[in-house]
C-alpha cells in the first residue's frame, strides 16, 4: 500500500481526520519550502500538498497567486521541486502531492514526470486543469510508476461526473468547498455536508474538503463530514506575512497546531 | 468534421479546466449543439447581423493601393464598418442570444484592445444585461478610449493588475469570476480560444466574414480569390474569413502573427512561428513559454494581438499546412497602417494594419491577374494615442 493510502487508514482507525496542508513551493525560497515541510509535518500535518508555481494560476485567488509570483521571482521550475523533494524524502515518510496547473506537466513530459517523481519519493498528483476527459495521457504513466491521481470534485458535479472522476481517481478525492478559486473565506457553503455525503455514497475512496478554509473552527466543523481538510490560503498567508520575520516557521507551525486540534 | 466530440482539432484544443467549470462547458456544449440550427435562432441572429451590426459588410477593390503595390488585385472585406468597427460583434452577438436562451443575467468578457469588451458591452446594453469587462491595466491605459465607450455602454470595467497585465491575465480574472458566479453568468470569449466549445462556436459565429465573401468575390470576379490574408491574435477574424475556404484548395490562405519588434528578439507574440505546444486558458494549441512551461510576457504594439497563444484549430491547420502562417514587425504595421490611410482613406486598426502590411510584401510579386482579399478587421480609431506616440506626435 502507498504512503497516502496508509495516512488515511491509520487515522481511519484511530477515528481520527486528515489535515493537509498546501504551500507553494519556492514561497519563499526552496530552503524554506523544505523546512517548512518539517514544521508542518512537527505541528500535525498528515500530509503535504506541494503547489508548482504557474504563471497564469487561473483556479486561484489573489493568496495564491502572489505565492506563486514569488516562486517564480526565483525561477522555481518542476524540476527544482522534484528535487527539493528528494531531499526532503531523505528525513521523512510523510505523503507528498504535487499540486499545480497542466502546461509545466505537460512541457516536462508526461512519461518522463512520472518516471521521475516516482524516484524523487512524490506519492500523488493533483493537476487542477486537467479533468478526467483529458487525463488519460498522463494517466497511462502515473498509474504504472503507481502514483495516486488526485482530482476535483465541484459542487457543480453531478452524480454522473462523480462517478466518472472516481472512476479514475486514486488516494482521495478533493471535494472543492466553494464555486470559486482558492483563498480564505469567512463563512463555509451550506452544502458542504451534503455534498460530501453524496460523493461518499458514490466511492470508497477517501475524501478531503478544501478552498475557502481558513479557521480552526471551520477546520473542525468539515472534519465532521470529511475524511480530511485542506488548507491553503490561510497558511500561505502566514508566510507572506512574515516573508522577513525570523519568526515565519514559528507562527506556521502555531497555527497548524491549532488546526490539527480542531479537527481532532 | 472538427472538432471531436471532445473538442479536439487533432491533437489540440479540448477542454483543460477545472472541475467547477467543467458542467458549465458540457450545458454551453449542448445549447449550442441545440441552438445552432435552430431556425428561430438563427433568425434573431441574421436579423440582428443586418438591422443592426449592418451586415452584409462590402468587399472592397482597393484600386489605389493594387496600382500602389504594382501587383495582385487587392479587395478588402471591410469589418471595419461593423457597428462597434470591428468583426468582434459577430461573435457577441452570437453568444449573447444563446446566453439568453440559457437564462443567463450576468455577462462577462476579457478584452485586450477593448474591441471585444466594446462588442460585448454594446449588445449586453441591447439586451439589457449586466456586463462587467476584464482588462488588464496596461491595455487600460492604451485602449482609454475604449474603455470609455464600454462605460458610457453601462458595462464595468475591471482593471486587472497580475502578471503581464494584459490579454492573458484579463482572460484568468474572467476565468476566476466565471467559476465563482457559474450559475447566472455566461463568459463571452472573444477569439476562437479557450475550451471547447468556444473555439468551434467563435469560429462558426465569425465565419458569416468568410461565406459572404466568398459569394461577393464570386459575384465580381467569378472565381475563388488566390490568397486570403489576415492577421492573427486568438485567431477569430482569420478563421472567420479562412473557414469557409478551407476545403478550396486553389485558395492560398495566409494567417500573419504580430512580430514585435522582431522574432529574434523575443518581444512579440507570433505563437504559431515562435512558440511550442502546451496548455493555456482550457485548450493545447501553440503558446508563447519557457522551457519550464510558464508563459512568456508578449509584445505587440496591437493590443489585440498581444497574446501568447492561439486558437487551437489555427496549430492545427499549422500542422497540416493548410494555412500558412508569416508575420510582420511593429515597424511594419504603422507602415501598413500610414499606407492605406493615405491610399485609401481608411484608417486601420493595428490589427489589421498586420495584414496590410503582409500584403505589402506580397501583392507586388503577384502577377495583375491575381486576387488578394484581406480582411480589415478593424478600423483605427481606437489607435489614435498609440500611432501618434509612435510617431512622437503629441496630441
Ligand atoms: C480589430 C481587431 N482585429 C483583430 C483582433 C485580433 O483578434 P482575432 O485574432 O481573434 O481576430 C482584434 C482583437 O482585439 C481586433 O480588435
Amino acid at each position: 500500500m502507498n504512503r497516502i493510502s496508509k495516512v488515511f487508514q491509520r487515522l481511519s482507525t484511530n477515528n481520527e481526520k486528515a489535515l493537509i496542508p498546501y504551500i507553494t513551493a519556492g514561497d519563499p525560497s526552496l530552503e524554506l519550502t523544505k523546512k517548512l515541510v518539517f514544521q508542518l509535518e512537527k505541528s500535525g500535518a498528515d500530509i503535504i500538498e506541494l503547489g508548482i508555481p504557474f504563471s497564469d494560476p487561473m483556479a486561484d485567488g489573489p493568496t495564491i497567486q502572489r505565492a506563486s509570483e514569488r516562486a517564480l521571482a526565483n525561477n522555481v521550475s518542476l524540476r527544482d521541486v522534484l528535487d527539493l523533494t528528494s531531499e526532503i524524502r531523505m528525513h521523512t515518510e510523510i505523503p507528498i502531492i504535487l499540486f499545480g496547473y497542466y502546461n509545466p506537466f505537460f512541457t516536462y513530459g508526461a512519461e518522463k514526470f512520472s518516471r521521475d517523481a516516482k524516484e524523487a519519493g512524490v506519492d500523488g498528483v493533483l493537476i487542477v486543469d486537467l479533468p478526467p476527459e483529458e487525463v488519460d495521457e498522463l494517466k497511462v504513466y502515473v498509474d504504472k510508476d503507481s502514483l495516486d491521481i488526485i482530482f476535483l470534485i465541484a459542487p457543480t458535479s453531478n452524480e454522473e461526473r462523480i462517478k466518472l472522476i472516481t472512476k479514475k481517481a486514486s488516494g482521495f478525492i478533493y471535494y472543492v468547498s466553494v464555486t470559486g478559486v482558492t483563498g480564505a473565506r469567512t463563512s463555509l457553503d451550506n452544502h458542504i455536508e451534503e455534498y460530501v455525503a453524496k460523493v461518499k455514497e458514490l466511492t470508497d475512496l477517501p475524501v478531503g474538503v478544501g478552498f475557502g478554509i481558513s479557521t480552526p473552527e471551520q477546520a473542525r466543523t468539515v472534519a465532521i463530514w470529511a475524511d480530511g481538510v485542506i488548507v491553503g490560503s490561510a497558511i500561505v498567508k502566514i508566510i507572506e506575512e512574515n516573508l522577513n520575520s525570523p519568526d515565519m516557521l514559528t507562527k506556521v507551525g502555531q497555527f497548524v497546531r491549532r488546526l490539527k486540534r480542531g479537527i481532532g | 468534421m472538427l472538432p471531436d466530440k471532445k473538442g479536439h482539432f487533432g491533437i489540440y484544443g479540448g477542454r483543460y479546466v477545472a472541475e467547477t467549470l467543467m458542467p458549465a462547458l458540457l450545458e454551453l456544449e449542448e445549447s449550442y449543439y441545440r441552438y445552432k440550427d435552430d431556425r428561430e435562432f438563427q433568425q434573431e441572429l441574421n436579423y440582428y447581423l443586418r438591422e443592426y451590426v449592418g451586415r452584409e459588410t462590402p468587399l472592397y477593390l482597393a484600386e489605389r493601393l493594387t496600382r500602389r503595390l504594382g501587383g495582385a488585385n487587392i479587395y478588402l472585406k471591410r469589418e471595419d464598418l461593423c457597428h462597434t468597427g470591428a468583426h468582434k460583434i459577430n461573435n457577441t452577438l452570437g453568444q449573447i442570444i444563446l446566453a439568453k436562451k440559457m437564462g443567463k443575467t450576468r455577462i462577462i468578457a476579457e478584452t485586450g484592445a477593448g474591441q471585444h469588451g466594446v462588442a460585448t458591452a454594446t449588445v449586453a446594453a441591447m439586451f439589457g444585461l449586466e456586463c462587467e469587462i476584464y482588462m488588464g491595466v496596461e491595455d487600460i491605459k492604451r485602449q482609454s478610449l475604449n474603455v470609455f465607450r464600454m462605460k458610457l455602454l453601462g458595462a464595468r470595467v475591471q482593471p486587472v493588475s497580475s502578471g503581464t497585465n494584459t490579454l492573458k491575465d484579463a482572460m484568468n480574472e474572467a476565468m476566476r469570476d466565471w467559476v465563482t458566479n457559474i450559475y447566472n453568468t455566461f463568459y463571452i470569449i472573444g477569439s476562437v480560444a479557450g475550451p471547447h466549445p468556444y473555439p468551434m462556436m467563435v469560429r462558426d459565429f465569425q465565419s458569416v466574414i468568410g461565406k459572404e465573401t466568398k459569394r461577393q468575390i464570386l459575384e465580381v470576379e467569378k472565381r475563388l480569390p488566390d490568397h486570403l490574408i489576415a492577421c492573427v491574435g486568438g485567431g477569430s477574424n482569420s478563421m472567420g474569413l479562412f473557414y469557409p475556404f478551407r476545403d478550396d484548395k486553389e485558395v492560398e490562405m495566409v494567417g500573419v502573427e504580430a512580430a514585435g519588434f522582431g522574432i529574434n528578439t523575443g518581444k512579440h507574440a507570433a505563437s504559431i512561428l515562435d512558440g511550442s505546444v502546451g496548455v493555456l486558458h482550457g485548450s493545447k494549441t501553440y503558446l508563447l513559454q519557457d522551457e519550464n512551461g510558464q508563459i512568456k510576457h508578449t509584445h505587440s504594439i496591437a493590443a489585440g494581438l498581444d497574446y501568447p497563444g492561439v486558437g487551437p484549430e489555427h496549430s492545427y491547420f499549422h500542422d497540416i499546412g493548410r494555412v500558412k502562417y508569416a508575420s510582420v514587425t511593429d515597424k511594419e504595421a504603422l507602415d501598413g497602417f500610414r499606407l492605406l490611410s493615405i491610399t485609401e482613406g481608411i484608417i486601420p486598426a493595428l490589427e489589421s494594419a498586420h495584414a496590410i502590411a503582409y500584403t505589402m510584401k506580397l501583392a507586388p510579386k503577384l502577377d495583375k491577374e491575381k486576387v488578394i482579399i484581406v480582411n480589415l478587421s478593424g478600423r483605427g480609431d481606437k489607435d489614435m494615442n498609440t500611432v501618434a506616440e509612435a510617431l512622437g506626435v503629441s496630441l
